[in-house]
């Protein structure tokens, strides 16, 4: 198990590495300086050199990598090209309001996606069962951000139900509250659908296993059945898939909080990519891309404690 | 608590896109408390399929004439809910495998726990004691630690005991033990027929033994019914089915048993032909295309059940009483 | 069934078209294959079904609810709502129709060469498509358009680079299992050239599972375009694209609603039949392929 972790981990770092040496390498070949291209019509000789010094590019590019990884691990990420603030005070300050919001969807979406996949196998073959999975399916295919459009023009502009845009009032609970019941549902609903259909296709598998059969000789209720017997075999592939997709959500959660201009990462990193900010892009990009490949390593790592038989294969 | 079990004309058909497979046809079977039922025959003979029905477990496409009369209650008549209540509480299924039979995910204590759902009268606390002495009746040690166990961590043959101990925990008028040894090795096994000869000194239930393995069924069982292709061909006493089977394939089965050599063979004996296709059964003797006796009415009318002695019945054209 | 005659006269046509018919033989497939085929139509044939041009500015007539002459409106430019929907369709399925393609062809090439070629550039090769596959993708799509800057260039490449990888595992899992297949071995024994072998037997037999996947990537890529012009890292203006007409609807949520409602019903609808249609297509192919993830 150890030596599993290690493993996995090692190879989320390398990871990691790998894909800041790609962004250094990518910017530095492409034609034209970044502070030019940042500028843009306002480049005066003055401001360049300010900013090609502000921005380490006049070191030569494997230096300012090395720069950028010694910085990192003492927490110093570069500063914001135009205000001068630290790129990790930004990302500090914007990341709460998208991991509630990310938490708050995918725990909805599993507390209504896992039963409806359980009351798919129960009535399997019925006419409910068919409903479920047609609108699995169909939520599933429907762009997260149209449905905060839609729900955005009839809960906020017509029936005035909800604040349009915001992430609600500092220390106020219900506001904040408010606010984020339209982006979390319009995030959870793909993800609803998602949860169920893949608990249904796990559990029908596991209900033809000899063990269910048993379980049945013995006359135990259907809803025992499937919530106890075979959803914990069940659950297993799909924790590693939602686990995973903690780490997607956060990051497609951007096109939602622009949406509700919800000050998130999301913000964050639209802003600073339409002003060619590098420091806040690289910083942003880094500790997402940390945040989802620890997510993903931690989603194996429990799927290897909730399974006996996985758990002790890595103990022996 | 236990009363007789009859199953008459009871047929089983599987509808499948390739066609009806008429799994169990016709077939006549009764047992009463105290006896031990042996059924016996080779893979595909519908001995399975014939427990699955008595224990009401058959799979949604199966389609069942006939009736099956336990405690003089006709079980098909019985709503949903009554059947499966009957199930685990009356009736009780020593599964086949006993490596895939239990959960993997839930200990061995929680899963047994669960099987008394029955018995609402016990707590938890009762319910887990009931567990540890019974675990400790089939002969596994240290029952108190077994119930904290996963089944992965328990060997083939101390799994098949907590099954047997597990079905046993129902008290169960009808135990029904599907190939109970088949999955394990030879030591196992005998273990594993020492404690179900010990258990039927105290049991006063009907238990039925399904196995292809005749030295199982000569041990422990009463009676035998033997079947083929879907129907039951031969059926009485141990005894008489062992030392006078009349059934050209009963005696054809014992002729093939290994155990029964004593010196050593160049060739095992096997019966030449194969099963017939069961989506399309004969309509004569089932066994005529591979029997050495077959004469003219043979392929064409089926045998009727020819009453041999008092209990010694067989499905066949060539005995006489 | 009822009679021998019908009976016999429905099996050449099932023989001649056995995918189609079972694609139409599920409703829901049925409808999203006519879905689809309708914006393959809008998206060609643009020009002559737009009443407007997409891009022809009037601020004089500038949100304009739905009427006779305009049937979705006008825009805060007063360009037709409807033209622009349209010359969106095309925009949408060029640019997934493109990076799709050229994502497949890469990650058929890459994952050839790692299934069949030597065990270090495997390795290598397994090695950089998990680490780009355990990205996550939106970020990864911010940062290239950070450096390339916004585009459709850049929109083609973000997708192909973002979606090759789970292509080359597929194509090089297919690969592997064949290689290993008698019937290759056999070819090997008599000393076929790899290109005989790569050609005549590893391609088609990985190219099906291959073309399923992509069909199932479709949408997602459809959505992927919309979201990142919503964001304005898209497709520059003023190229029609169903993302800027909705973010130019949303800027105007409250005084001309419908612009974000036809704006954003093609969208849906458009990911709904392609989906619909992907897991049709999957189910009668190759059910056992992976479920795919909400945009």
């Amino acid at each position: 198990m150890l030596a599993y972790a290690v493993k996995r981990i090692g190879l989320g770092l390398l990871i990691l590495v790998l894909v800041m040496i790609a962004m250094y390498a990518a910017v530095f070949l492409v034609p034209g300086d970044p502070a030019t291209v940042a500028l843009g019509p306002r480049a005066t000789p003055e401001l360049k050199r300010l900013l090609i010094e502000r921005m380490g590019l006049d070191q030569p590019v494997w230096w300012q990598i090395i720069e950028f990884f010694r910085n990192a691990l003492t927490g110093n990420l570069g500063y914001d090209v135009w205000s001068n603030r630290p790129v990790s005070t930004l990302v500090l300050e914007a990341l709460p309001n998208t991991l509630i919001l990310g938490l708050t969807a995918l725990t909805v979406a599993l507390l209504i996606g896992v039963p409806l996949g359980c009351l798919s196998v129960m009535r399997r073959g019925t006419a409910a069962d068919a409903v479920i999975g047609v609108l699995s399916v169909g939520v599933i295919a429907v762009p997260s951000f149209v449905v905060a459009i839609y729900s955005l023009l009839l809960f906020a502009v017509t029936l005035r139900w909800l604040p349009a845009i915001g992430a609600g009032e500092a220390g106020d609970f219900v506001s904040q509250a408010k606010a984020l019941v339209m982006p979390a549902a319009a995030i959870a609903l793909g993800w609803i659908g998602y949860i169920a259909r893949m608990v249904r296709a796990s559990m029908m598998e596991v209900m033809g296993e000899p063990h269910i059969r048993t379980a049945r000789s013995f006359g135990l209720p259907e809803w025992k059945i499937v919530s106890k017997y075979a959803l914990r075999i069940a659950i297993i592939p799909t924790i590693s898939l939602v686990a995973v997709g903690l780490g997607s959500i956060l990051s497609s959660a951007v096109f939602v909080e622009a949406v509700f201009a919800r000050p998130g990462i999301g913000k964050l990193i639209t802003d600073a990519v339409n002003t060619r900010n590098y420091p806040v892009v690289m910083g942003t990009v880094l500790i997402m891309t940390a945040i989802y490949v620890s997510i993903t390593i931690a989603a194996d790592l429990l799927i290897a404690r909730l399974d006996p038989r996985v758990r002790d294969v890595f103990r022996g | 608590m236990s009363g007789s079990l009859a199953a008459s004309d009871l047929s089983v058909r599987y509808e499948t896109p390739h066609g009806a497979v008429h799994a169990l046809r016709h077939v006549d079977i009764e047992a009463h408390p105290g006896e031990v039922i042996g059924i016996v025959g080779e893979s595909g003979c519908g001995k399975s399929t014939l427990v699955t029905a008595l224990a009401n477990l058959l799979p949604a496409n199966a389609r069942v004439d006939g009736s099956i009369r336990y405690n003089g209650v006709d079980l098909a008549k019985l709503d949903a809910h009554r059947q499966r209540l009957l199930r685990g509480d009356e009736i009780a299924l020593v599964s086949q495998d006993p490596m895939t039979a239990f959960n993997p995910v839930l200990t061995i204590g929680d899963q047994l726990v669960d099987f008394q759902h029955h018995r609402k009268d016990l707590g938890r606390a009762q319910k887990r004691a009931r567990i540890a002495a019974m675990l400790g009746r089939v002969g596994i040690a240290d029952a108190e630690r077994r119930m904290q166990s996963y089944p992965h961590e328990l060997s083939g043959g101390m799994r098949q005991r907590v099954a047997i101990a597990a079905a046993l925990l129902t008290d169960p008028g009808l135990l029904i033990a599907d190939e109970p040894t088949t999955a394990l090795d030879v030591t196992m096994e005998a273990q594993i027929i020492h404690l179900l000869r010990e258990l039927r000194r105290e049991y006063n239930g009907i238990i039925i033994v399904v196995s292809h393995h005749l030295g199982v069924i000569a041990e422990l069982c009463d009676r035998v019914y033997v079947m083929y292709a879907g129907e039951v061909v031969e059926g009485g006493e141990v005894d008489a089915i062992f030392h006078d089977a009349r059934h050209p394939y009963t005696q054809a089965l014992l002729a093939c048993d290994p155990a029964r050599f004593h010196e050593r063979l160049d060739r095992l004996p096997t019966i030449p032909g194969s099963l017939p296709n069961l989506t399309q059964p004969p309509s004569g003797c089932v066994y005529a295309p591979r029997c050495d006796r077959a004469f003219a009415p043979c392929a064409a009318i089926a045998p009727p059940l020819v009453k041999l002695a008092a209990a010694h019945v067989a499905r066949c054209h060539a005995v006489t009483p | 069934m009822s009679s021998v005659a019908d009976a016999s006269l429905s099996v050449p046509d099932r023989q001649r078209f056995p995918l189609l018919r079972a694609l139409l033989a599920d409703p829901f497939t049925c409808v999203a294959l006519i879905l689809v085929t309708g914006f393959l139509v809008t998206a060609i044939f643009a020009p002559f079904l737009a009443p407007y041009s997409p891009v022809k500015i009037d601020v004089l007539h500038k949100l304009q609810p739905p009427s006779m002459e305009h049937w979705f409106g006008t825009d805060h430019l007063g360009r037709d709502l409807l033209s622009r929907v349209i010359y969106g369709a095309r925009t949408a399925l060029t640019i997934a129709m493109v990076s799709v393609a050229i994502a497949g062809a890469i990650g058929l090439l890459l994952g050839l060469i790692a299934g069949y070629g030597p065990r270090w550039l495997d390795a290598i090769l397994v090695l950089s498509f998990d680490s780009l596959n355990s990205l996550p993708m939106i970020m990864f799509a911010l940062a290239i358009i950070t450096v390339l800057g916004a585009g459709t260039g850049t929109l083609i490449i973000v997708i192909a680079a973002t979606s090759f990888p789970s292509y080359a595992r597929l194509i090089r899992a297919q690969t592997l299992a064949l290689k290993n297949s008698d019937y290759i071995l056999a070819e090997r024994l008599i000393d076929a050239s790899a290109a005989r072998i790569i050609f005549i037997h590893l391609l088609p037999n990985v190219v099906g599972p291959l073309i399923i996947l992509l069909s199932m990537d479709i949408p997602v890529v459809i959505m992927v375009e919309a979201g990142l012009s919503f964001l304005g890292l898209g497709v520059r203006p003023p190229t029609p694209s169903w993302g800027s007409i909705l973010y130019d609807g949303y800027t105007s949520i409250r005084s001309a609603p419908f612009m974000v409602i036809f704006g954003g019903l093609p969208l849906v609808l458009a990911t709904l039949g392609f989906t619909f249609l992907g897991e049709g297509l999957r189910d009668y192919l190759d059910p056992r392929l992976q479920l795919r993830r909400p945009a």
